[in-house]
């Protein structure tokens, strides 16, 4: 084929995919469609993919590289995407995200090695795509070790915002040098450091985050990843990346924002405030004790309701409860107790964690409210359960002021007549800060993993009749 | 080739395009789109692979060859998730209905 067929044919499939991650995109907005969405999508990858194979020209050393390199990443992370539990998903989707940012660096760093790129504007898209996608692949990487338990301090100390600073600033100021460079020899050291600045930045941006406001955080990373691969598109001419990668950068800083209103804070307010183990030093001291409940007594008042009101956190997700959960809720409803579930916008470490849970195990969508919906009926409720969920039920955030969460949106659990919380032990949650909730006068404990506990009152509810 | 004005062009419609498309999006579908999102990033593979092709020394090699692995876990990775999630929420309009 001559060269310019090639050209047209590369460009049209390019053209489709564009088109078909847009579709599917639109198409995953909705949960009937969703599947087809992301298939339609993925159809577009392997178009593209293929026809860059087939077209791409390279000489056959590289091909095998080529193709040796994607059944590689392919094969990897096939095998932990079948594997991985559903629980873990926030992780593995920041893992991926990562490896997205790493590889629009990567094609950054082929293009400023190379030096055979001479265009100025493109020099300078390949270096700020390449900077993000550093920061995305470093900063993601940590956001996952913190979410897979890897990590588990937040690392703080005063000036950190400083030496952040600092770091972007030589980061900057080796990019600027790298750009305006003369020629790729001298270039290397100087390439180098600049992407080492970039890969610390990405590190010491992320480290100081705490656990709670991880979902904005991998959010973020996507959008910016996405934003990597749209100024890597502009750099190699391809529409695909430039359409794909813009598309997720604004879609996924409109997500960023969403979520991060849903916490009442701004995004920079998560990015550099010390939010978590600092701020619960000086947060309002909660006072009162925690009143337990023995399994069997809860199962009886529950039984008894007419209606109760479930509120699932992180807990539930660790336990891996689901399942049990809507075991308990079929026979609640067999006992003509009205039963809803509540999901804070920012339950689990995600938004929308909750519901992928619930629906895995079955729970039907009519069953599962947000928070504006379902706020005002905590007051007729029987029972609150609040099954591993702390700072989303945590009435300080209305009523005391110098709380760290005061003005987030919570949901009204202490509304309920009476609250039942399964939690593993007394200690604070995710956020360090203590919940006014747990002491109130209508508030029973029930201690435990919540898988089990759950189980017990399967047991209860069945035992009263 | 594509001129600087009409990249921006491109730019600026896709950029409109993907606000459009996830300000409809129910909060149930937050996670899977994110994760949707981050699949279709996953496009990166088309210029790892070119960048891998025109590498003409051991070191870019090396370089272009952890490009496309970490792009092709990103676009395989992202699908697999994706669709694991999306599934579940068709079994669960399906249990509904019956």
């Amino acid at each position: 084929m001559p060269a310019s067929t090639i050209q047209t044919v590369t460009q049209l499939s390019y053209l489709i995919a564009a088109a078909l991650f847009i579709l599917g995109l639109k198409r995953m907005s909705s949960p009937v469609t969703a599947v087809s969405g992301v298939r339609w999508a993925g159809i577009g990858m392997v178009l593209a993919t293929a026809a860059t194979l087939a077209f791409m020209g390279a000489s056959p050393l590289n091909l095998m590289l080529v193709i040796a390199a994607i059944a590689l990443g392919s094969i990897v992370a096939w095998i932990s995407g079948k594997r991985v539990a559903m629980t873990d998903m926030p992780q593995m989707i920041a893992l991926y995200n990562g490896m997205g940012g790493g590889a629009a660096a990567a094609i950054a760093a082929v293009e400023l090695y190379s030096g055979n790129e001479h265009n100025l504007v493109h020099l300078i898209m390949a270096a700020v795509g390449g900077f993000i996608g550093a920061v995305s692949f470093s900063g993601s990487l940590i956001a996952f070790a913190k979410l897979q338990g890897l990590i588990t301090k937040s690392v703080r100390f005063g000036g950190q915002k400083f030496l952040n600073l600092a770091i972007l600033l030589i980061a900057a100021g080796f990019g600027f040098m790298v750009v305006s460079g003369t020629g790729a020899q001298s270039g290397l050291p100087l390439v180098s450091l600049f992407f080492a600045f970039a890969l610390i930045l990405g590190v010491a941006m992320t480290l100081p985050i705490g656990g709670a406001d991880m979902p904005v955080v991998i959010s973020l990373y996507n959008a910016l990843t996405g934003l990597a691969v749209g100024f890597e598109g502009f750099v190699l001419d391809n529409a695909a990346m430039i359409i794909a990668g813009t598309v997720v950068g604004s879609a996924g800083t409109l997500l960023t924002q969403l979520m991060a209103k849903a916490m009442n804070r701004s995004l920079g307010n998560v990015l550099f405030s010390n939010f978590g183990e600092s701020s619960s030093a000086s947060g309002g001291a909660v006072t009162g004790s925690q009143k337990a409940i023995e399994a069997s007594d809860a199962g009886v008042m529950m039984a008894y309701s007419q209606k109760i009101i479930v509120v699932p956190g992180y807990g539930l997700a660790v336990a891996q409860a689901q399942h049990k959960v809507w075991e308990l809720t079929q026979l609640l409803i067999d006992h003509g107790v009205k039963v809803r579930f509540a999901i804070h916008p920012v339950a689990g470490r995600m938004p929308g964690h909750m519901n992928v849970l619930l629906a895995e195990a079955g729970v039907p969508y009519d069953l599962i409210s947000d928070l504006d919906e379902i706020n005002a009926e905590f007051e007729t409720a029987d029972v609150a359960l609040i099954i591993g969920a702390n700072d989303v039920v945590n009435p300080d955030a209305r009523t005391n002021k110098s709380s760290p969460i005061y003005g987030m949106p919570i949901l009204n659990a202490d509304k309920a007549k009476n609250v039942i919380v399964i939690k593993r032990g007394q200690g604070q949650g995710f956020s360090g800060i203590d919940n006014a909730l747990f002491v109130l006068d209508q508030t029973r404990m029930l201690y435990g993993d919540a898988q089990a506990a759950v189980s017990q009152l399967i047991q209860a509810v069945k035992a009263a009749g | 080739m594509i001129d600087g004005v009409i990249a921006l062009y491109i730019f600026m419609l896709a950029a409109f395009t993907g606000y459009e498309v996830i300000s409809r999006v129910p909060v149930i579908l937050h996670t899977p789109l994110m994760s949707g999102s981050n699949f279709v990033h996953g496009i990166v593979l088309v210029g790892a692979m070119v960048a891998l092709a025109t590498a003409d020394t051991p070191f870019v090699r090396i370089i272009g060859f952890v490009g496309v692995v970490l792009a092709a876990g990103n676009a395989v990775g992202g699908y697999v998730v994706t669709e694991r999630m999306l599934k579940m929420f068709v079994l669960g309009g399906k249990k509904k209905g019956s």
